[in-house]
């Protein structure tokens, strides 16, 4: 085997810095690579999302999202969904901070009356089997579901607590934070439409 | 020894996980399910047999004391390449894999095989030390991962085996993880023995 | 308030080592004794605060307006490196014996996926500067809590006869398990 280079002081911050610099200049190339990509995927992402939760469409929701302010001081993206210039749905993205895990987002989709049309959990770290149920239970059959239903008229609230919707069994925090990011996804809508 | 020998020793006899027990974070954080185990195991393999390739063509002009800063920037530069390239054409696996794909660089397995192999050995050898290695820890996070997954939630690589609900829920969250990997570790130190 | 929130979610709720699975080689490795767990510690809790701070301003100070957060892991994980080897002369210096009982376990501390990964952290997190000190302090706290009980604990296994299969790892890691299992009842405290 060669003899190793020797460890001076030139030696050592000579090598550092070529193979600092070696790296980086390989790293950056692949980052202009893949940039395009990734920010498509990102796109691409919450255009399932938005697909999924409001009727069939023909514009670009990305392209005619506007914001939102909640009034606990946040921000919501609202995505309006038009077919043939006329308004089908909107989809809210939205969050709570009152998951069992922390914060976690759902996007609702919305008739233009203010009833859920459908919804789909984005990202969350709700316990498996307990409160990442929440993905299906709220599209289940009576008095658990929340699709049709709309917020001003019913209390997206659980039953335990006075309300009108069943809460997941042995996932009460869940389901409560829940109905609590649909309830902020209705006010910021409602909001919105004045 | 034999290139086969060199190859294969990192399944069985030195396997990283089950007897060298290095790289235990993300086998422990990943592995709740076949395929997020299989996908880490992938890219750290990828990392392992580039990084085993580089450092051992450049082993020689790094000086002694700088070797490790060293061999980490140029383990950390195929980390980001990795990180990047998941991201763009492979984003649910980039989602559910999250933190760990970056903490692939402080994997003991990756500065372990440049330190104690790569970079006294040549590019051939080194990079199927890297192969076997990395394969073998693939492995044993498929086999940990799909273990949890069928025992957790009755699926196997997403097909379902049997109903969730006869699942031990345990399995999917955190202390599953220590449980599975210490019986399987207790069985495979038997099989070793008999 | 949200400090306090942010030190019981990091040493109880959402703990390091227990239920994130971050810093699991020194938590098998360094736990067999507890005055070496406690040394890890604050080995650990140094090395972790400090590189926490210096990488959060690297973060908004140079990556982030020069648009280079691609640079992330290289960068990060250099730091990190560099106090490492700071804390390693510094500990030679003011406490030999101490240097002697970590051994192999010091220059470790680089690869411990809980320093890098608590930096990568407080920038997913969008913490600001004080967020994130109080966050890298408690996880460092909830680390060293993990360790030393778990050190209790394997002491107290040594005296005990175990089956020749379990004997080693795995029995460790039934504990552990068991151990996770104890920290869940702290889920939904915050």
């Amino acid at each position: 085997m060669a003899k190793k280079l020797e460890s001076t002081f030139r030696n050592m911050v000579l090598v550092l810095f070529v193979v600092t610099l070696v790296a980086s200049t390989a790293v950056g190339f692949i980052n202009e690579f893949t940039k395009g990509p990734i920010a498509e995927a990102k796109q691409n992402k919450k255009l399932q999302a938005i697909k999924y939760v409001v009727p069939t469409f023909d514009n670009n929701p990305n392209a005619d999202m506007y914001k939102v302010e909640t009034a606990d001081g946040g921000t919501l993206e609202l995505y309006p969904a038009k077919k043939d210039g006329v308004l089908v749905g909107t989809a809210v993205k939205t969050y709570t901070k009152k998951g069992f895990s922390g914060i976690f987002w759902i996007m609702v989709g919305f008739n233009p009356d203010g009833s859920i049309n459908n919804y789909s959990v984005l990202e969350h770290k709700e316990t498996p089997g307990l409160g990442s149920k929440m993905e299906e239970w709220f599209r289940g059959e009576g008095k658990q579901s929340i699709i049709k239903k709309n917020p001003s008229a019913t209390k997206f609230i659980v039953s335990k607590d006075g309300g009108d919707i069943d809460a997941i069994t042995a996932a009460t925090i869940s389901s409560r934070a829940f109905l609590d990011a649909v309830q902020r996804a209705h006010n910021a809508y409602m909001k919105g439409l004045k | 020894m034999s290139q086969l020998n060199n190859f294969t020793k990192g399944f069985i006899k030195e396997n990283p996980v089950f007897v060298l027990l290095l790289g235990m974070c993300p086998t422990l954080g990943v592995t709740t399910s076949a395929v997020n185990g299989l996908g880490m195991g992938l890219a750290t393999t990828f990392v392992l047999v580039m990084s085993n390739l580089a450092i051992s063509l450049v082993a020689n002009l790094i000086p002694d004391k700088v070797r490790i800063p060293g061999f980490i920037i140029i383990i950390a530069s195929f980390v980001t390449m990795v990180d990047m390239s998941m991201a763009a054409y492979l984003p649910s696996l980039h989602e559910s894999l999250g933190l760990f794909i970056p903490l692939i660089v402080v994997n003991c397995i990756v500065l372990g095989r440049a330190e104690s192999y790569a970079s006294k050995n040549k590019a051939m050898p080194s990079i199927i030390d890297g192969l076997g290695m990395g394969l073998g820890f693939a492995f044993a996070l498929t086999l940990l991962g799909g273990t949890r997954e069928l025992l957790g939630s009755g699926k196997f690589f997403n097909f379902a085996i049997f109903d969730e609900g006869y699942g031990m829920l345990i399995f999917v969250l955190a202390p599953g993880a220590f449980l599975a990997l210490g019986y399987i570790i207790a069985i495979i130190n038997k099989l070793r023995k008999a | 308030m949200e400090y306090i929130i942010i030190i019981i979610s990091a040493i109880f709720v959402n703990n390091i080592v227990l239920s994130q699975f971050l810093g699991i080689c020194p938590f098998l490795g360094v736990s067999k004794k507890v005055s070496t767990a406690v040394g890890m510690t604050g080995a650990v809790t140094f090395v972790m605060v400090l590189a926490t701070i210096v990488t959060y301003l690297i973060q908004k100070f140079v990556l982030d307006p020069f648009d280079i957060g691609f640079m992330q892991t290289i960068t990060f994980i250099l730091v990190i490196a560099s106090l490492v080897q700071m804390v390693e002369i510094m500990l030679k210096k003011v406490s030999p014996s101490l240097y002697q009982a970590l051994g192999v376990f010091l220059p470790l501390i680089t690869t411990n996926c809980a320093v890098l990964g608590v930096a990568i952290m407080v920038i997913q997190k969008n913490y600001n500067l004080m967020e994130s000190v109080v966050f890298s302090a408690a996880t460092a706290i909830g680390f060293g809590l993990a360790l030393v009980l778990f050190a209790g604990l394997r002491e107290h296994l040594d005296l005990v006869k175990i089956p020749k299969g379990m004997q080693g790892t795995p029995i460790a890691l039934i504990t552990a398990g068991l151990l996770a299992m104890a920290f869940m009842g702290f889920a939904g405290i915050v």
